[in-house]
């Protein structure tokens, strides 16, 4: 087996110098009721290129669209060519998490950076340095919510995204909270009705873009919070963040997402990253890692993991969660997109997904086909009515080679003829009249 | 080598470009002013060549397998296998959106299906869920399970305690807080397994269940595990298996035929997922049929020759991650035990030779707080080290570095003074464990006669010693631009103390 290097002579020598005749000696500390002596029944091993048969067989039974506009979360946001050359960099991609700084400073720095990015983007002084998911992190979130108010009811907007509620909503069963939900009105949420739903709860969770893809009227929903002494807590879009308002910049105390948009390729729904970024005085109430600037003994600036005293490793059950193995490689493919892009081209990102967006609107409008919600903004995403079930409209387009968007009857009633549409600066005008034809022929 | 890599946005330089983004001939639809944003984010400015360089030149100061020996202690530091990485990148699995419909990913559906069933075949337990997005995460997503179970049979109230070992990694306790259950800790004898007669004291009608991983953090089988069985399973509580130590027994014992209810598998230590620096990792869960109810949804099922998703699980806790699960892990550890076979239990027969042997080599130069075999992992004492000259476990891990090889995991388990602890993996070479033992050794000989060789290590790598008091003191954590004021040091108070003179 290729990936072992011991041959027989190298066994013999090492059976002889522990003082064991055979391997099996080596496990005699194993009671004879737990051993399991047969052969594990599993298909038999194989050579490398036989495994890749294997595998693109596997792969070849998946058909993924040429032209696709699923989004409701995550998205076929373009992944640059140097992305891909960095995450394979060995010394980034088999290093562990980095306890031994003068062995890590490249992983370190490389979290220090995203860190900064992520403050930057939010508007926010202090990221950690990933979560699992953009689901997970907001479920974080509501818990440092608890702990900073000592409060445990917890606001979500409906038109937050349902896998992320649903998050929230299983992690609160062990985190003691009360999720309340404040239903959408027309497409976006009522700040007055937030504001009622408010009053003794530790945080107010709502999603901007949200999951229809409008723009929620994000600085009076973090007023509603912030006068009920909730913690405003924003669910934002990274892409987004070149055009739209900074969280930390109205009201918002903590900003999460899922980072996939900023440099992973979807991936069957991952790995991906989720980001958490916090105004000061909640670093110490934070989960997860976070990378801090020092110098080492001859002066030299360094980084290392501090407030670890937060941690599982050093806290144990006083942690601020057990949260060990985070999503390092994601996040830092994350940072090298941004650092393509620069502000500039991320500005551009966001407006080209607005532009080709409103491009769609328009021509499926025109076509006689009603957005569900015709007076509310929207940044990449829209939803739209097919004049039949979505699913119809989905398998239907499917034929004609398009996957044309999500249904999202699958999560709210009275919506099933519902589409929604995710637009990227991925697709083109041509691409787009052709979801128009399958849709509206 | 040792000159620090500017931050990127030191580099940066208004106006530079990495990366050009489409711009079709259309209008931009105006934002709301309030909604718009007013300054735009200080993300750095570069062209495409001096950004990889950048990255290029951080990853040379970084250590990974590929560079070199990791025997961290229950991380399972194996090769990374490069055919995995290459597999991720297939366009039919790469770019698969998780909502779409299940008649176009039966690739990856059949790939998780298939992916489950050899986690249940190597588990000895029923029903899996791949969701879990680490270890971590899957010890929550069991113990939440068995909080489902026990609310499900009115024994909720009444079970609020679980018991760990003080041998537990970290993780064991503060999941339990997380899933708002109280701890009960048991002590270890002086054999290395649980005390279980303190165990017999301590388990009641009280108890929801046991967290244990075996051979534990030691590195050792608990000889009483089917002691422990009884004692639990009899006052009807349950047993969670944490799987970080799963690469000693694979195809050799089975966790559900030890007893376990529950257990998660670390696929970025027993089957190869690349750490990353951190992370990735995957942590799925194998449980018995009783508790698969209440799995998170959807689980992956298989009708004839299709497979489809399950969401029709009314007991289920409900999801802990979004989708499946991350998928790219999956496609990995499925590469990683399709290319072994039924010969992983051949893996796990190396990684616990590969222990012992270097086990053997060091024994005599350091403590060994308990005198058994080990299994893949072990754990040496450095306190006499400590004791004759000054030298300890962090010395002697910064000194390795100077002899090429990562440090071992240090000051854990708690249980050991001064811990070293130790674990190989199966896909290391002989010579390699010759050269680390020698290198332990020649620093046991440092320590007696030059012994600030290894006090100021490590030499030679980007930085020294870094403080870590300090960093933890005045937190630092984001680059503030023209506010930034970088720490000083002893360098740059030199520097003024020359300028003034």
């Amino acid at each position: 087996m290729s990936f072992i290097s011991l041959t027989d002579a190298d066994r013999e020598q090492m059976l002889a110098t522990i003082g064991v005749e055979t391997v099996g000696e080596l496990f005699r500390d194993i009671p004879a009721g737990v051993r399991f002596e047969r052969e594990l029944d599993v298909l038999p091993a194989l050579a490398e290129a036989d495994l890749t048969r294997e595998l693109e067989q596997l792969a070849a039974k998946n058909d993924p669209p040429d032209v696709s506009f699923l989004g409701a979360g995550i998205y076929d946001h373009y992944v640059p060519a140097v992305v891909d050359a960095v995450l394979q960099r060995g010394e980034f991609l088999t290093a562990y998490t980095p306890y031994q700084p003068e062995l890590s400073q490249g992983v370190l720095q490389a979290i220090f950076e995203y860190q900064t990015a992520i403050c930057e983007l939010t508007g926010l002084d202090v990221s950690n340095a990933s979560g699992y998911d953009g689901t997970t992190v907001a479920a974080d979130a509501c818990f440092v919510a608890k702990q900073a108010t000592g409060r445990s009811k917890v606001v979500v907007t409906e038109a937050t995204n349902p896998q992320v509620r649903q998050v929230v909503k299983t992690y609160a069963r062990g985190f003691g909270l009360d999720v309340v939900e404040v239903p959408h009105n027309g497409g976006t949420t009522d700040p007055d009705r937030v504001r009622e739903a408010a009053r003794d709860a530790a945080a107010v969770l709502f999603q901007s873009p949200n999951f229809f893809g409008c723009l929620e009227p994000a600085p009076d929903l973090a007023a509603a919070a912030n006068e009920a002494e909730a913690v405003a807590i924003a669910h934002v879009d990274l892409v987004s963040l070149g055009v739209l308002e900074a969280p930390g910049n109205y009201g918002c105390a903590l900003a999460v997402g899922e980072g996939q948009s900023a440099g992973n390729w979807m991936s069957y729904g991952g790995p991906h990253y989720g980001f958490l970024a916090a105004r000061r005085d909640y670093i110490r109430k934070l989960p997860g890692r976070i990378v801090g600037e020092t110098v080492d003994a001859a002066g030299k600036r360094g980084y290392v993991l501090t407030l670890q005293t937060r941690e599982q490793h050093i806290r144990r059950e006083k942690a601020t969660s057990n949260i060990t193995t985070n999503q390092t490689l994601l996040a830092l493919a994350g940072l090298v997109h941004l650092s393509l892009l620069g502000p500039q081209g991320l500005r551009e990102t966001g407006e080209t997904c607005m532009a080709l967006a409103q491009y769609a609107k328009e021509r499926l409008t025109a076509r006689g086909l009603e957005l569900v919600f015709p007076d509310r903004t929207t940044f990449k995403e829209f939803a739209v009515r097919v004049g039949r079930t979505a699913t119809d409209a989905i398998r239907d387009a499917r034929a004609r080679g398009v996957q044309p968007g999500y249904a999202l009857g699958r999560d709210y009633p009275g919506l099933d003829d519902a589409l929604l549409v995710a637009v990227t600066e991925r697709r083109t005008p041509e691409e787009i009249d052709r979801l128009v034809e399958a849709l509206a022929p | 080598m040792n000159r620090p890599v500017p931050l990127i946005y030191e580099r940066s330089q208004a106006g530079r470009r990495g990366l050009a983004v489409p711009r079709p001939d259309l209008p931009v639809p105006e934002l709301p002013d309030e909604l718009a944003r007013k300054e735009p984010p200080r993300l750095p400015e570069l062209a495409e060549p001096e950004v990889l360089r950048h990255f290029t030149e951080l990853s040379t100061r970084n250590f990974g397998i590929d560079t070199g020996f990791y025997p961290l202690g229950s991380c399972t530091m194996k090769y990374n296998p490069r055919v995995n990485e290459r597999l991720v990148g297939v366009p039919g699995f790469r770019d698969l959106h998780p909502l779409a419909d299940e008649e176009d990913v039966q690739g990856a559906l059949e790939l998780e299906w298939r992916l489950g069933e050899i986690l249940r075949e190597v588990t000895g337990l029923d029903a899996v869920s791949l969701q879990p997005a680490a270890g971590s995460q899957g010890e929550l997503t069991g113990l939440l399970l068995m909080r489902a179970y026990f609310e499900d049979r009115g024994e909720d109230e009444q079970r609020r305690r679980i018991v760990i070992p003080d041998t537990a990694h970290g993780t064991n306790p503060a999941s339990v807080t997380m899933a708002g259950y109280e701890l009960t800790p048991v002590s270890t004898d002086a054999r290395g397994n649980i005390d279980v007669e303190e165990l017999r004291a301590k388990v009641d009608e009280h108890t929801a269940g046991l967290m244990l991983t075996n051979p534990s953090t030691l590195g050792l089988f608990d000889e009483n595990i089917e002691a422990i069985r009884d004692i639990f399973h009899g006052v009807g509580a349950l047993m969670y298996y944490d799987g970080a130590n799963l690469n000693a027994v694979c195809g050799i014992s089975r966790p559900g035929d030890m007893g376990f209810d529950v257990v998660h598998i670390n696929l970025h230590k027993t089957f190869s997922q690349p750490h990353g620096g951190g992370g990735p990792g995957g942590g799925p869960i194998v449980v018995r049929n009783n508790l698969a109810p209440f799995l998170p949804v959807p689980l992956v099922v298989r009708d004839g020759d299709r497979y489809r998703l399950d969401y029709d699980r009314p007991k289920s806790i409900g999801k802990v991650r979004g989708y499946t699960g991350p998928f790219g892990v999956f496609v990995r550890s499925y590469a990683f035990m399709r290319a072994w076979g039924p010969g992983l239990r051949e893996m796990s027969e190396v990684a616990v030779l590969n222990a012992n042997y270097l086990l053997s080599l060091l024994r005599d130069a350091y403590e060994l707080p308990f005198d058994r075999l080990c299994m893949h992992e072990f754990v040496l004492s450095a306190r006499g080290l400590k004791r004759d000259h000054g030298i300890s476990a962090l010395d002697v891990a910064k000194r390795l570095m100077d002899y090429g090889f990562h440090p071992p995991t240090v000051y854990f388990p708690l249980v050991v003074p001064e811990a070293l602890m130790i674990e190989p993996t199966e896909t290391e070479a002989k010579e390699t464990l010759d050269a680390f033992a020698e290198a332990m050794l020649a620093i046991v000989r440092e320590a007696r006669d030059q012994p600030d060789t290894i006090r100021s290590a490590p030499h030679g790598r980007p930085v020294e010693r870094l403080d870590e008091v300090r960093a933890a003191k005045q937190p630092i954590v984001r680059y503030a631009f023209e506010e930034h004021k970088h720490p000083t040091g002893a360098g740059e108070r030199q520097l003024e103390a020359q300028k003034g003179a």
